[in-house]
């Protein structure tokens, strides 16, 4: 099938197989590839992306489901060379390690802020629950989101 | 410590954040999947249904008929090569893919390389095996009974499913200590078999260059040189002629220590095919084939007085390795490090027996952050010192404190022969303590428990022994553990390390050039850490069994120190004075009595590449380079206590508080030392609750996906509350110590203690890990069940 696909405010027309999966898609036919593949079976988050305004997991979305669309990836995060405050906490915090799980954390984390901009403690592990991490026991992760939050909030510089 | 002292507190160490960050912030790394190169094909293995079954023929005419096929590989095709068979790191042989019999599920059979992945999984389906299935060796307790099928039956005079007998320790010695103790405490235990897994699972990148004759493999692997040395002897390639290039690793953990299959079949493909092949496996795949950890049935023994002086430990093991033999250790070792299990206490006479089995499961041994089974051991004798506590009605904490090694001990001589090289145990055990507020939690535990509700705190200590290792004792396939490191410094005063370990996500590229910044004066900034390629780093045996900073670490340190004391006498030329009259203080050689005459690394490095005249016999330039042969391995060791909340109606347990103190010597990055205890403590959090490989008595693995294989999320985890005391290694250049795996080894003990102590009132004595809410609950119920096997 013939999709049209908006990532990260690119427009890509490409022809790919109705089975073909989005993450796939958007690491092999595009070559974007912060976003990783994990499991397969929706479990541990390293694929997640956002599809239109939602973070979802993209081992589990068809690319022909995408079209029309618009993706965001973490190669997309960043804006006119400043990194979004989320990755600044990562960085600030240690809240990677390997780097694999990376990606698909700071975009849920993203999105928590968009609609939860100080979230509790308790409301972040919640968030990122659908997601693994195997380097870091999630205690940096929750640092650095608690980090971008108090930064957008102007509580620190 | 050294007389380096100055060192311990080098103005270079510190929080500062990772080199290696910009560019996974910005989904900029390179993992294995992530190489794709021109005219590239991939990849596919087909596995077998079944554990154990005899191969009658394969038929690969419909797959190879495929229109993306390239090239369908089997064990013949293999044999044909003499490549059926490779050397696993325990001097056993695994198949490469399975000519005669097929002995775990999930085994490799037949290799497919098509034009893209999709179509190499089509293929697969397209191969036709028929099978004659076999009765399965599932349970290893009957492993060795008479009637129990043979499982090697490929190797010549292998007449039963042992692998090895194995013991340390003083036997005649323990019996008499035994013999004469007022209180012996017993217990069956088993740590069940948990697999690693990194969240990047195994995979390789082959090109085989026909011209040239170079094979280059890019690689999923923690140990680069290693592997290159294996590659030439498996496949005859002139090892000059083979270039491993591990990029950015998606965590290691272990799992990246051997060579698999599917890695040689990507080499295989690419030589028939002539062009670059990728291999990576799936989730279930990584599970079910890959090395997985543990599978220790342990029955452990402890003696003591009366009044708590604990005298001896005896353990009998019984340990399943799967199929094949392939653990990672050091070879002199089979059961890894295990006799280090008398632990953290002074105790007269130890005596520890393995004995090794195959079974129908998957091969490995080693894995998951175990320090080469040290993990087995700290529980073991974790578990003993509080059932013996439990036995004699004291506090866990008040006999640990009781037994400890003492800090004027050090160095210390344990029952089975380590040499513990520092330590100050009563210190770690009571800042634990006091972090934890213990008198209160035991107080509130008295209160709740008056209400019917179950808090249980857990303690564990242990000594860990990292950083293998000393050539003359440990080796791997012959290949001793000493690292090298090769220092290059430019003229305008910029360096370059490069390093035979290898990062899994442990931030080497910052760690590394803080310590070489630290001996020259340096800013991390003006220091690049090269590793991950074998064509531009030095040999050595790579990052596992923490042993980074121990060996690697220490190897930039000599090199670094190499360097400076070249600069000392460039810079005694470049000012006209005896180099016996220059001292390094500051980051400077300086002129005693005159400090402000002096030469940073940046101004001698210049003149070390300038027409400078030298003294006769020293070298221009300042590059240095070094092989550390460690003295000794290093002993961290902390202090852990956790706080569970166990519902008895349900047998969920959820981890309230989990403080963990730590001593890793010198930390040359706090902030990345922290990252490493926590994520060990998550995965001691996922043993002790959720995690375990089980199979069904036909052998099948239940434990294949995510779905079934639990990992702890961010909801299973506590905040976690870190402490630290610092003493330093002796023998150390600066001090330091591993700290990777301690939290992984020193946590299940303390988590299952917890649950134990809060079950205690219920009657409830011991179960074993993980666990789950069904395992808790059927314990109170006094029904503990085996989480092993599920057999019906």
């Amino acid at each position: 099938v013939q999709i049209a696909v908006n990532v990260n405010g690119t427009e890509y027309t490409r022809v790919v197989e109705p089975r073909l999966l989005l993450i796939h898609f958007i690491r092999d036919e595009l070559g974007l590839t912060g976003s990783h593949w994990g499991c397969d079976t929706s479990n541990c988050g390293a694929c997640v992306l956002w599809l239109d305004d939602l973070p979802v997991k993209s081992c589990t979305v068809l690319a022909a489901m995408a079209d029309g669309r618009r993706v965001l990836t973490v190669e997309g995060m960043a804006r006119a060379g400043r990194l979004d405050p989320v990755q600044e906490g990562f960085a600030r915090c240690h809240g990677l390690q390997c780097g694999f799980c990376t990606p698909g954390m700071m975009l849920t984390a993203r999105w928590l802020l968009d609609h939860n901009p100080d979230p509790t403690d308790q409301e972040i592990r919640a968030a990122i629950s659908g997601q693994i991490c195997r380097c870091t026991g999630y205690e940096n992760i929750v640092r650095s989101i608690r980090w971008a939050a108090r930064y957008e909030s102007g509580d620190q510089a | 410590m050294t007389a380096d002292s100055e060192h311990i507190f080098n103005k270079t160490y510190g929080s500062v954040p990772r080199k290696e960050d910009a560019r996974f912030l910005r989904g900029k790394g390179t993992f294995t999947d992530d190489v794709a190169l021109p005219g590239m094909l991939y990849g596919a293995v087909l596995r077998s249904p079944l554990a154990h079954a005899r191969i009658r023929s394969i038929d690969t005419l419909a797959a190879q008929a495929h229109p993306s096929v390239e090239a369908v590989i089997t064990g013949e095709t293999l044999a044909e090569r003499n490549l059926a068979w490779m050397p696993t790191l325990s001097a056993d042989v695994q198949a490469v893919l399975a000519t005669d019999k097929v002995r775990f599920q999930g085994q490799e059979v037949a290799f497919v390389v098509a034009r893209d992945r999709y179509a190499a999984r089509d293929a697969l389906e397209l191969i036709d095996v028929e099978y004659e299935p076999l009765p399965a060796v599932v349970d290893a307790r009957t492993a060795l009974d008479p009637g129990a099928g043979l499982v090697r039956d490929d190797l010549d005079g292998q007449v039963d499913n042992r692998i090895f007998d194995w013991s340390a320790g003083d036997k005649a010695a323990t019996d008499a200590v035994f013999a004469s103790a007022d209180v012996v405490v017993a217990q069956d235990m088993l740590y069940p078999r948990v697999h690693p897994a990194p969240l990047e699972t195994c995979g390789a990148v082959a090109d085989m260059d026909q011209v040239s004759g170079r094979l280059t493999i890019w690689c999923t692997t923690q140990a680069p040189h290693a592997h290159r040395t294996l590659y030439a002897l498996i496949t005859g390639l002139p090892e000059h002629k083979i270039r491993v290039i591990s990029p950015d690793i998606g965590g290691g953990f272990g799992n990246k220590v051997p060579i698999y299959p599917g890695y040689l079949c990507a080499v295989i493909g690419s030589i028939i095919t002539g062009r670059p092949v990728k291999w990576v496996e799936d989730r279930s795949e990584n599970l079910m084939s890959t090395t997985f950890a543990r599978d220790y049935h342990m029955h452990g023994e402890i003696a003591a007085t009366k009044d708590g002086t604990i005298l001896g430990l005896r353990a009998r093991v019984l340990a399943d390795h799967g199929a094949f033999n392939g653990a990672a250790q050091p070879t002199k070792f089979p059961a890894g490090f295990f006799h280090i299990f008398t632990g953290s206490y002074d105790l007269r006479a130890a005596y520890c027996e393995v004995t090794g089995v195959y079974t129908n499961k998957a091969p490995g041994g080693v894995a998951y952050s175990c320090s080469f089974r040290i993990t087995e051991a700290v529980y073991l004798v974790e578990r003993m010192v509080d059932l013996l506590a439990r036995e004699l009605g004291m506090d866990p904490a008040e006999l640990r404190m009781r037994n400890l090694v003492r800090p004027e001990q050090f160095p210390y001589t344990c029952a089975t022969g380590w040499q513990y090289d520092s330590g100050d145990y009563p210190r770690a055990l009571r800042a634990a303590m006091d972090m934890a507020g213990y008198a209160d939690l035991r107080r509130e535990q008295a209160d709740m428990r008056e209400r019917g509700e179950y808090m249980g705190i857990g303690i564990s200590f242990f000594t860990e022994g990292v950083g293998a290792g000393p050539r003359k004792h440990m080796d791997i396939l012959g290949l001793g553990m000493a690292d090298g490191a090769d220092l290059r410094i430019f003229p305008t005063g910029k360096a370059v390390l490069a390093i035979s370990c290898q990062t899994q996500g442990q931030g080497h590229e910052t760690t590394f050039a803080q310590l070489v910044a630290g001996e020259l004066g340096l800013s991390p900034d003006d220091v690049e850490v090269v590793h991950g390629d074998t064509d531009r780093t030095p040999f050595g045996l790579g990052t596992y069994g923490s042993r980074s900073t121990a060996v690697s670490g220490a190897a930039a340190v000599v090199a670094a120190r190499k360097a400076r004391e070249r600069a000392r006498i460039v810079a005694a030329a470049m000012m006209e004075v005896s180099a016996g009259d220059l001292e390094w203080v500051d980051g400077a050689w300086r002129v005693r009595g005159d400090p402000e005459k002096a030469a940073t690394l940046a101004e001698i490095a210049m003149a070390a590449h300038s027409g400078l005249e030298l003294p006769d016999g020293v070298e221009p330039h300042l590059d240095a380079g070094t092989v550390y042969d460690p003295p000794n391995l290093t002993f961290p060791f902390g202090a852990y206590v956790c706080v569970t909340d166990v519902d008895p109606g349900t047998g969920q347990v959820a981890v309230r508080r989990f403080i963990a103190v730590d001593d890793c010597g010198v930390r040359i990055n706090p902030m990345i030392v922290e990252g490493q205890v926590h994520g060990g403590l998550a995965d001691g959090v996922g043993m002790a609750l959720m995690q375990a490989i089980a199979f069904d008595a036909d052998g099948n693995c239940l434990g294949g996906s995510f779905m079934d294989y639990l990992m702890p999320t961010a909801v299973e985890c506590p905040s976690w509350e870190l402490g630290s005391t610092v003493t330093p290694s002796p023998h150390h250049p600066v001090g330091a110590k591993g700290i990777g795996e301690s939290a992984t080894v020193g946590s299940p003990a303390a988590v299952v203690n917890s649950v134990l102590d809060a079950l205690a009132p219920l009657g409830v004595r011991h179960a074993d890990m993980p666990l789950t809410p069904a395992a808790v609950w059927s314990a109170i119920q006094g029904r503990p069940i085996r989480s092993d096997l599920a057999i019906t």
